[in-house]
């Protein structure tokens, strides 16, 4: 049992990121309702955002933005850089165009919705269904 | 500028998009000129392309000039030389038939949809240029995004209904590459392909690595509709309007493929794939299970259209099951499917366009006396049905070919077996249009059906059923250039090592 906590706690933010998806996935096939299914796309999205951003994270490091870059010209000793004060950037930046796609994402299926709704009157799965069948 | 080809594949018609779009507003009539030009450059950059592997090898394009492992770099091989020519070529072969159905069912909206056109081939185009991991994941999206809007534009609320499932199925697909990519990044620091290729032997026990694959596969599955993730794809193709079905349905899937191939060849190798992980087996049973639902599927189907999609599904099991049987006859067959298919389904589709445009339908009584009411049309289907049944010396025959010799030398029988019964099946489905549309009357009005009157000629318009013809015709030439695509092409893009 202690070694289960101990996994889990060193390890929490993909605990976090796990947990997040299977409710993202939980919502997009159990719900009825189309733009709870949409939000459910949209925390599995996110929770897989999330875990690329608590990758890039190191103990003790700061902010990726280099001290003493200028070196020795304003007085100052030259430093040496190590990469492991800085936190890692990358996963960040390319999080960044993920959030873009989870955005255009949203934005489309929003508009999808919008126009089943218009259709059929109603965004609840069943009640679609239903009018399909009858037809 | 042949040095150049990489990039012009997917700048020209990237840009070409976004002056389509404007153009709309200004003059509709401006779009589809841009558009051909656009799709031409593209192919013809392509086809440069190819050449320039075959006598070079791979090339490898710096985008801004930014060495691999940092920047984003064009890996271009023999596989993806091809895989791009073919994209290029359906996209624009489908391009000049859709001009007819896309001014009849879209009269405001052609601008929007030149545009969505054009965005999601840049997007297929790139995803198979690409080598680089996360970038491949952007393009994977502005193809999936692109093909929801154009899949959208379809029947009534059937078609966003479908398209909002496929939207489901293709984000969770996408976001599990990316949680692959994720892990592959973690144990690497790569992004690069070729990088992750070079440090992941030495941490292959790792489980995490197992996972990222896996993890990848799958996403890539659900992508391309494997059997148990395929139930996306029927409705959202079947409801789709003419020319965005015949864009998305042979390349969709295909360049998905592609990703499952690059994937196992380059970032993975066939050792690890197929010795490795013991999971090789179990896929080419999944692939099996695929063909054999694949056909029961369409054969209950009183659409043309949508049994055309379940064909698909069969036919993305051969793929699969092909690239999984790990020897060099099952690989070369699988790679040779994604060139023949592609054309294939653009051959029927093309059909069921033209048959669409005429009789506004797509279900099994529409078809009645079509062989007299369109008989142009019709042949070319008839062509594109014998390929995907396996007829010599169509091309569907010679990769089944490959596939069979394949399952034979693996001893994987029941993969063998799988494709023996669904070119059967095949033989079934297909003669049964052919039955429909050749000996029941074309009736209109009920009670007239089986007046003696000869039924008068209505055929598609000639940009429509041009196009038609010669992807027919060009079924029967890469059929009869096989050896040639395999000996020049194929056998360097299968690594030396699998045999």
């Amino acid at each position: 049992m202690t070694d289960f906590l101990e996994l889990v706690v060193a390890k929490y933010n993909y605990w976090i990121y796990i947990t997040l998806m299977m409710i993202g996935l939980y919502a997009i096939i159990a719900k009825n309702n189309l733009v709870k299914k949409i939000l459910g796309m949209n925390i599995f999205q996110t929770a897989i955002i999330l875990f690329y951003v608590s990758t890039g994270v190191k103990e003790g490091a700061t902010i990726p933005i280099l001290e003493h870059a200028h070196g020795p010209a304003h007085g100052a000793e030259t430093h040496a850089i190590h990469a492991a004060d800085y936190m890692n950037p990358l996963p960040h930046v390319l999080m960044l165009t993920a959030i873009v796609v989870g955005v255009a994402t949203l934005g489309v299926a929003l508009a999808l919705a919008l126009r089943v709704y218009r259709h059929y009157n109603t965004l609840e799965e069943d009640e679609i269904l239903a009018q399909i069948r009858k037809k | 500028m042949s040095q150049q080809y990489p990039a012009l594949v997917v700048v020209v018609p990237l840009l070409s998009a976004f002056l389509i779009s404007p153009a709309g507003w200004a003059n509709k009539r401006l779009c589809f000129p841009i558009a051909l030009v656009a799709l031409a450059m593209a192919t013809g950059s392509a086809v440069g392309l190819l050449f320039r592997v075959m006598n070079e090898g791979v090339i490898v394009y710096r985008l801004a000039g930014w060495d691999p492992p940092w920047g984003i770099s064009y890996y271009v091989d023999h596989l993806n030389a091809l895989v791009l020519v073919v994209v290029a070529v359906v996209a624009l072969a489908n391009l000049i038939p859709a001009k007819k159905s896309i001014e009849r069912e879209f009269p405001d909206n052609q601008g929007a949809f030149y545009t969505l056109y054009i965005l999601m081939v840049t997007g297929l185009l790139g995803i198979v240029v690409t080598g680089d991991a996360f970038n491949l994941y952007v393009l994977l999206e502005i193809a999936a995004l692109t093909g929801y809007g154009l899949l959208a534009m379809g029947e009534g609320g059937r078609a966003p209904l479908a398209t909002l499932n496929y939207l489901y199925m293709g984000t969770i697909g996408a976001c599990f590459y990316l949680l692959g990519v994720g892990y592959l990044y973690i144990m690497t620091g790569s992004l690069n392909m070729v990088d992750i290729a070079g440090l992941l032997p030495s941490i292959y026990e790792s489980k995490a690595v197992v996972a990222a694959f896996i993890i990848c596969m799958v996403g890539v599955w659900l992508k391309m509709a494997f059997f148990p993730l395929h139930a996306w794809l029927p409705n959202s193709y079947t409801y789709a309007s003419s020319p965005a079905s015949s864009l998305i349905a042979p390349l969709a899937t295909k360049v998905m493929i592609y990703v499952m191939i690059r994937l196992i060849l380059t970032v993975f190798t066939p050792d690890f794939t197929f010795i490795t992980l013991s999971i090789s087996k179990a896929v080419v049973w999944l692939a099996v299970v695929a063909i054999v639902m694949g056909a029961f599927l369409a054969l209950k189907e009183r659409s043309l259209k949508k049994m055309l999609t379940y064909i698909i599904v069969a036919e993305v099991g051969y793929m699969v099951g092909g690239a999984w049987l790990g020897n060099r006859a099952g690989m070369t067959g699988a790679i040779l499917h994604i060139a023949n298919d592609a054309l294939m389904t653009l051959c029927v589709f093309l059909a069921v366009g033209n048959i669409v445009y005429r009789t506004k339908g797509h279900h099994f009584e529409n078809l009645q006396g079509l062989f007299k009411k369109m008989p142009f049309t019709m042949g070319g289907f008839v062509i594109g049905a014998v390929s995907i049944i396996g007829v010599p010396p169509t091309c569907g025959f010679f990769s089944k070919w490959y596939l069979i010799t394949g399952a034979i030398q693996s001893g994987q029988y029941h993969f063998m077996v799988a494709l023996l019964f669904s070119s059967l099946v095949s033989v079934v489905l297909f003669f049964r249009v052919i039955e429909i549309s050749y000996y029941e009357p074309f009736s209109d009005h009920h009670g007239h059906g089986h007046d003696h009157h000869t039924t008068p000629m209505e055929e598609a318009p000639l940009s429509m059923v041009i196009p038609l013809l010669i992807v027919a015709a060009g079924l029967i030439l890469v059929g009869l250039y096989t050896g040639d695509i395999v000996e020049h092409i194929i056998s360097f893009a299968v690594p030396e090592g699998l045999v």
